[in-house]
């Protein structure tokens, strides 16, 4: 049932509770306790709340949520760094919670690696030794760690800096360091916990150009976690959204622009600039045959195509996919539709 | 109403009593144990004497060079190399040579050991809570209790020498290399933890592969504090029979010797200022790569 081949990572039925008696305390979440009666009835923090999530392989998936939505709680327990309070979560055919402390190392050491959101580099090593760490802790001789950890610096673009402290580089260097010391493993899964949060928008940017072009080559299974839309769609080819540990809406990031699934989804995409994330494939009208005007890709995003269609408003554009085969047209009429923001659930939205 | 105006304590016999038993107890305690401690102490006593013997019988330009190349292994700084050079030859034109070896020997000696329990302590306590409740009252007491009180069980086991001189000064000592290199591992950034963690690291290459490396700014402080503390037991030391700058000063105070008194406290001073400059100075190249922020 879980071996479709496109999924990597399962997620099942996962809770996590903080707090003393959290076996008890999980009854009650799972009888329709909610976060805050839970925590003034039992002292008991609900971190996670019947979490399901299936990774596609080779695919960016990133999770957002507010701070204390347990995005990085969810992180977290994929490589265990937090034990679940209940669940399964499945690497291939491995339930990674049933894994011996051994076994857990070595599956650390082998098939995840990490980057964070404060870089967490080792202060006392060079940027050499930092991204070589992986590689280092299993034992692997000198030369060839070091000749591993020299070719991802170079690939992040630190060439000459090896000698280097952390200290003594830049946020956005220390996080190139931190993402080559995650890539030196070849670990398949790359966990990323906020990973770009602590930089600033130029260097943040040029960071997610630097994690696509990347991804482009490497096609990982990576999960990044965020709190910033803009990024999720820009680097996300599934967004799940977190509140209050519990999983709002999981889809495509097209489909969570233009069918929020909640009021806190539709909160959350308010502030977006529609025209420059949705793309014609989402506002399209399906049908194989040619238009009047212009012949644009589906991918194109409706800033373009308006740019297109404003020489000739009343000729509708083509819309064709990938292979070059049409799909669908759109008319002017669908543009001003698409960019006007979706009256979700009935509820007002305001600013 | 008896009870309310004087405190009711034990009656005078029964106070006896019980003092005489506690006396007879370690007394029989010490003679039949004695002996094995000694004899448990006996290598211990060997090592002091010949490092002892090593520090006054080198020629001393031999050992002025020695120290001088150490200080400028630890420092890195020709002013405290400088320094260095003149406080001995002071102290050995003053015809102070001999003690200050006697008294170096001691110290050395005792850093050696404080560090080589201390520091192995401190990490045990630093991995457990349970330890750490449980050393942290002895350290309490083993700095806090006058070291006269101490010098007593001491002395009545291991009678008077340099064995016991020794073990009161490190009883003193100790206690900072353990609350530092505790204190020290304790600190380290969780986040930092995580990663390694998160990379697979097993338990034994997290506690010396980070956790010691980024604790050892703290430890090093805590050696250094050692060092100072031992020197401030020099005196009393010299009181339980070890040789060395402290003795003099004792025999100045019984005799009201000024200059005897002040040029000895002072070499014990020098020693300390020199030992402390050369370890902070190490210390802080230690943790260079925290002081060198780009922005």
């Amino acid at each position: 049932m879980m071996n479709s081949k496109d999924i990597l990572i399962k997620v099942n039925e996962l809770y996590k509770i903080f707090g003393d008696d959290d076996k008890s305390a999980l009854n009650l979440v799972k009888n329709g306790m909610g976060k805050d009666e839970l925590l003034e009835k039992s002292n008991c923090v609900l971190g996670l709340n019947n979490i399901n999530l299936n990774i596609n392989r080779g695919k960016i998936q990133v999770v957002m949520g507010l701070s204390g939505s347990g995005k990085s709680t969810l992180i977290r327990h994929l490589n265990r760094l937090i034990e679940p309070t209940s669940g399964e979560i499945f690497f291939n055919d491995i339930n990674i919670l049933n894994l011996s402390q051994k076994e857990l190392i070595q599956f650390r050491q082998n098939n995840m690696s990490m980057v964070f959101q404060k870089f967490a580099l080792f202060p006392h090593k060079t940027v050499l030794q930092n991204v070589g760490y992986g590689l280092a802790i299993q034992n692997i001789s000198n030369d060839k760690w070091s000749e591993k950890a020299q070719k991802w610096i170079k690939r992040v673009g630190l060439d000459g800096y090896e000698t280097y402290y952390p200290g003594q580089l830049s946020g956005g260097m220390q996080q190139r360091v931190g993402l080559a010391r995650a890539l030196a493993t070849d670990a398949e899964i790359l966990l990323m916990d906020e990973a770009f949060s602590a930089l600033d928008p130029l260097i943040r940017s040029e960071m997610q150009n630097i994690l696509l072009d990347l991804q482009n080559e490497l096609h990982k299974t990576i999960i990044f976690i965020t709190h910033d839309l803009d990024e999720a769609l820009k680097i996300g080819d599934r967004i799940a959204i977190l509140r209050d540990g519990s999983m709002v809406q999981d889809s495509d990031p097209q489909e969570i622009i233009m069918n929020p699934a909640d009021e806190y989804v539709s909160d959350f995409i308010k502030d977006i600039n529609r025209a420059r994330v949705i793309q014609a494939k989402s506002i399209m009208t399906p049908t194989s045959i040619k238009s009047l005007g212009a012949t644009v890709k589906e991918d194109m995003v409706l800033e373009d195509i308006l740019q297109i269609m404003s020489d000739s408003p009343s000729k509708p554009v083509t819309i064709k996919n990938s292979k070059g085969k049409i799909i669908g047209k759109i008319e002017m009429v669908n543009l001003i539709e698409g960019m006007k923001r979706p009256k979700s659930l009935g509820t007002n939205i305001t600013g | 109403m008896d009870w309310f105006d004087k405190f009711p304590q034990m009656s005078r016999s029964g106070l006896r009593e019980f003092k005489k038993s506690v006396d007879f107890a370690f007394t029989d305690f010490s003679r039949t144990y004695g002996e094995a401690i000694e004899g448990f102490f006996e290598p211990l006593l060997m090592f002091l004497v010949w490092f002892e013997k090593f520090f006054i019988n080198t020629p001393w330009p031999i050992i002025v060079a020695g120290i001088l190349f150490l200080a400028w292994i630890g420092s890195r700084s020709l002013m405290v190399v400088i320094g260095t050079f003149l406080s001995f030859m002071l102290i050995g034109y003053f015809g102070m040579w001999k003690d200050t070896m006697s008294t170096l020997a001691i110290i050395l000696v005792a850093t050696f050991l404080c560090i080589s329990i201390g520091i192995p302590l401190g990490i045990a306590m630093s991995r457990s809570n349970k330890i750490q409740t449980a050393v942290i009252p002895i350290l309490d007491i083993m700095q806090t209790i006058p070291s006269f009180v101490y010098l007593i069980p001491v002395v009545m086991l291991l009678g008077i020498g340099k064995v016991p001189g020794l073990i009161a000064v490190c009883i003193y000592a100790i206690p900072p290399i353990v609350r530092l290199t505790n204190l020290g591992i304790r600190l380290v950034d969780k986040d930092v933890l995580e990663a390694a963690d998160s990379f697979g690291a097993n338990y034994w290459q997290k506690l010396f592969g980070v956790q010691i490396p980024l604790a050892l700014p703290t430890i090093f402080a805590g050696v250094n504090q050692t060092i100072m503390m031992a020197l401030a037991m020099v005196v009393i030391a010299s009181m339980i029979g070890v040789k060395g700058l402290g003795l003099p000063v004792l025999q100045a105070i019984s005799n009201q010797y000024l200059a005897l008194g002040l040029m000895n406290g002072l070499a014990i001073v020098i020693l300390a200022i020199i030992f402390d400059r050369v370890t902070q100075k190490f210390g802080l190249r230690m943790q260079k790569y925290r002081n060198e922020g780009k922005d």
